[in-house]
């Protein structure tokens, strides 16, 4: 079967160990996590991970089934590129005088539609929020003018189709 | 004012209790009626022990003499009583040595739980004298686990790591907890848990399902089940046996299915797997309709997948989402608690009977009777065979007995031919293959099944590793029948090296010491074998003692376990020699 990417959402009960939990999943099957982000979801008190894998789907449908059974997790999710709507976002810190210098720099900051954080005497920081290869083109744009530091985040993803996971915890809590 | 604030006192009263942490835990055990643990006493875990000596005319603490027997104790417990295995243990190295148990009975799907003292919560993290963390190392092996570290958390935590641990497919629990919050105290009140709004134990039974796996059973010409350990977690055996009966359906069992169906029934046909019977091997690749019921197609059972039983439709009756489609596709796919839904399914099934298909079992059987059990368990060659031990055994439990094994080619002996008249009866290390799994496990189905009788079948390397757990057979009198089949060798990786390594047999001879001895050392009656003529007297010996009894019986050293399903060959090329 054809490997592609995946991005995999778990909702879970905010519960210390649950990360060390399901990223051994990945682990005991040799699949590298691309990229994971934790944060809260929609409902109260309901933590959800964001999970990137290229592998295949019928890889990516076990693990799901192992991580779905652990017990704080309330469902688990997988959806290729297509079925979901998705953003990373990247950080970089440039030398100041370089604005000034290389007008070019200032054309690449609206060409790709990206944000000026702070400017210090020092550095300023540019925001860029974006699919994955948007910001990479942006890197690829600063890179010759020297980038002091570079960060991005994990995959963040909604679906285009309804999750019913409020229905479904609403379920549980009648039972 | 006054008589309402000391009403409300007199109602507090009434419902909690001021008490520590390490008190406290002993109320949840026994509110979740426990009345036997096995574990050893260490730093971290003293203040629940000074408390276990308070409490001891409620509640036994067997000490083991290695945390690890302590577990397959828990275990063994388990598996004959149904209920939830209690060990204990301290931090650090005590935790560690309880690692291989749980691995076990996670992967044996064994209801237990694991209590392990932790370093003060001041401390964690800081490498204090025995800390480990015992949390993130348990993870992988482990149904659920959780720290305590605020004595406020006990109850609950508590009663939530029972509840997970025998709820659903069955699993160990881990509960880690700090000395801080033993010492502490809590007003205390147990409530015993009742659900977890994140974990769904048993899936809806899809009705839908059920209909067209019985549609697809009433049409099938050559049906065959496979059951597994679900049928007697789910307590199911008797739906199972109406099953095989009104489809007239041949029925064989995993390893860990063993004794959910009479041995003796017509349609119990043999064991599948790696060294399970001929024909229900073979045949597994010319049924038209495969039934598995409890059980997860591990490797040892299904040999090569790519070749595995394509022919037939599957369907798979699984407590656990996520062992369908794992490693067979399943065509109908039933989920829910085996009882309920081998029930539903019942009244959907025409009754039926399938001759010929049922005769082309016999017929293996047949070739495999002549060709390999007959020398097996009536050999008439000089050296003693394991078969013909296990069949003296049979003969003189009259097939009651509890058969506990250990690892390795005895244990595939014992599991082939042992007989069975009742359920829960076998207790072993399937899916982990634990050597040194046997005596400690005995002792704990003998002490929840005080009533039978429980005979440990083992080999000489797998006694070895937990030998020390002779003490605790001496000390609490534990009336077990310990059957030491000692070929010298660690006999299973010898025959492979045989095989498959051309004879090179690299650290798989054993120069053993005296077990006679050692066994009498623990004043355990004791007898060896080294003549056939001497056999029946001595297992009949064992059988009528009401004491602990240790008999070793000397066979022959290079004997091979066959049938074999090699590594990554088809279940239709099983090997009789």
């Amino acid at each position: 079967m054809e490997k592609q990417w995946y991005t995999i959402s778990v909702y879970s009960e905010n519960h210390v160990g649950l990360l060390n939990r399901i990223s051994g999943i990945f682990l005991k099957r040799h699949i590298n996590i691309e990229s994971l982000n934790v944060s809260k979801s929609e409902i109260d008190g309901v933590s959800k991970f964001t999970i990137v894998v290229n592998t295949t789907e019928d890889w990516t449908r076990k693990i799901v089934g192992q991580i779905e059974k652990q017990i704080e997790v309330i469902k688990a999710y997988y959806h290729t590129d297509d079925e979901t709507i998705y953003q990373e976002s990247a950080l970089f810190k440039i030398a100041s005088h370089l604005l000034f210098d290389e007008r070019q720099i200032q054309n690449i900051i609206k060409e790709h539609n990206s944000q000026i954080v702070t400017v210090s005497r020092e550095f300023f920081v540019l925001a860029k929020t974006g699919r994955r290869h948007e910001i990479d083109e942006m890197h690829d744009a600063l890179e010759p003018y020297g980038i002091m530091q570079f960060v991005r985040s994990g995959r963040i993803a909604v679906t285009k189709a309804a999750m019913p996971i409020s229905e479904l915890l609403e379920e549980f809590q009648e039972n | 004012m006054e008589t309402l604030k000391t009403k409300k006192e007199e109602k507090k009263k009434e419902t909690t209790m001021r008490i520590s942490g390490a008190e406290a835990i002993i109320h949840c055990l026994l509110a979740e009626g426990v009345d036997l643990i096995y574990g050893y006493p260490g730093g971290a875990i003293m203040p629940v022990y000074d408390e276990l000596y308070k409490f001891q005319d409620k509640l036994t603490h067997i000490l083991t003499r290695h945390e690890q027997g302590a577990t397959h104790a828990a275990q063994g417990y388990a598996r004959v009583t149904g209920k939830v295995g209690v060990a204990m243990a301290t931090s650090g190295p005590g935790a560690t040595n309880l690692v291989t148990g749980i691995a076990d009975a996670q992967i044996d799907s064994t209801p237990m739980v694991c209590i392990t003292g932790q370093v003060t919560r001041s401390l964690l993290g800081s490498d204090a004298f025995q800390e480990t963390d015992i949390v993130g190392i348990s993870t992988p092996v482990t149904k659920w686990n959780y720290q305590i570290t605020r004595v406020e958390e006990i109850p609950e935590i508590m009663a939530k790591a029972f509840y997970i641990a025998k709820s659903g497919r069955p699993g160990p629990v881990l509960i880690d907890i700090t000395k801080n919050a033993q010492f502490d105290e809590l007003d205390f009140k147990y409530e015993k848990c009742t659900g977890v709004r994140s974990y769904k134990p048993v899936p809806e039974p899809d009705t839908a399902a059920i209909e067209k796996a019985a549609e697809l059973i009433n049409n099938a010409k050559k049906p065959y089940i496979v059951f597994g350990q679900g049928v007697i977690l789910g307590k199911a055996e008797e739906e199972l046996k109406a099953l095989v009966e009104k489809a007239g359906i041949p029925a064989a069992w995993t390893i860990l299915g063993l004794s959910a169906m009479d041995s003796d029934h017509p349609l119990n046909v043999g064991m599948v797997g790696m060294h399970g019977n001929y024909g229900p091997n073979i045949l597994t690749n010319e049924c038209d309709v495969l039934i598995a019921i409890g059980m997860r197609f591990d490797d040892r059972v299904t040999g090569n997948l790519a070749t595995y039983a394509k022919q037939a439709k599957v369907i798979h009756f699984e407590i656990d989402p996520a062992e369908i489609n794992k490693n067979v596709k399943a065509d109908v796919a039933v989920l829910g608690n085996s009882k309920e839904t081998l029930g539903m399914l019942l009244p959907l099934i025409n009754e039926n009977s399938h001759p010929d298909w049922v005769a082309e079992f016999e017929a293996k059987h047949q070739i495999e009777y002549d060709t390999l059990i007959k020398n097996d368990i009536y050999p008439t060659k000089e050296g003693l065979t394991m078969g013909e031990v296990i069949e003296q055994i049979n003969e003189a439990s009259g097939h009651k007995a509890v058969m506990v094994s250990d690892v390795g080619q005895h244990q595939m002996i014992a599991c082939r031919y042992a007989k069975f008249k009742q359920t829960m009866s076998n207790v072993t290390s399937g899916g982990l293959g634990t050597m040194g799994f046997g005596l400690p496990a005995a002792i704990g189905a003998k002490m929840g099944a005080m009533d039978r009788e429980v005979v440990a079948i083992i080999g000489d390397g797998g006694y070895q590793m937990t030998i020390q757990e002779l003490g605790v057979i001496f000390q609490h009198n534990v009336p077990v029948k310990i059957v030491v089949l000692n070929n010298e060798h660690l006999g299973m990786v010898r025959q492979w090296q045989e095989l498959f390594f051309e004879s090179r047999y690299a650290s798989t001879v054993m120069t053993n010491p005296d077990f006679v001895k050692i066994a009498e050392g623990y004043h355990i009656k004791s007898r060896r074998v080294v003549e056939r003529s001497e056999l029946k007297d001595a297992v009949e010996e064992m059988m009528a003692s009401k004491d602990p009894y240790f008999l070793e019986v000397k066979v022959e050293k290079e004997d091979n376990v066959f049938p074999m399903i090699p590594t990554g060959a088809s279940v239709a090329d099983i090997r009789l020699k």
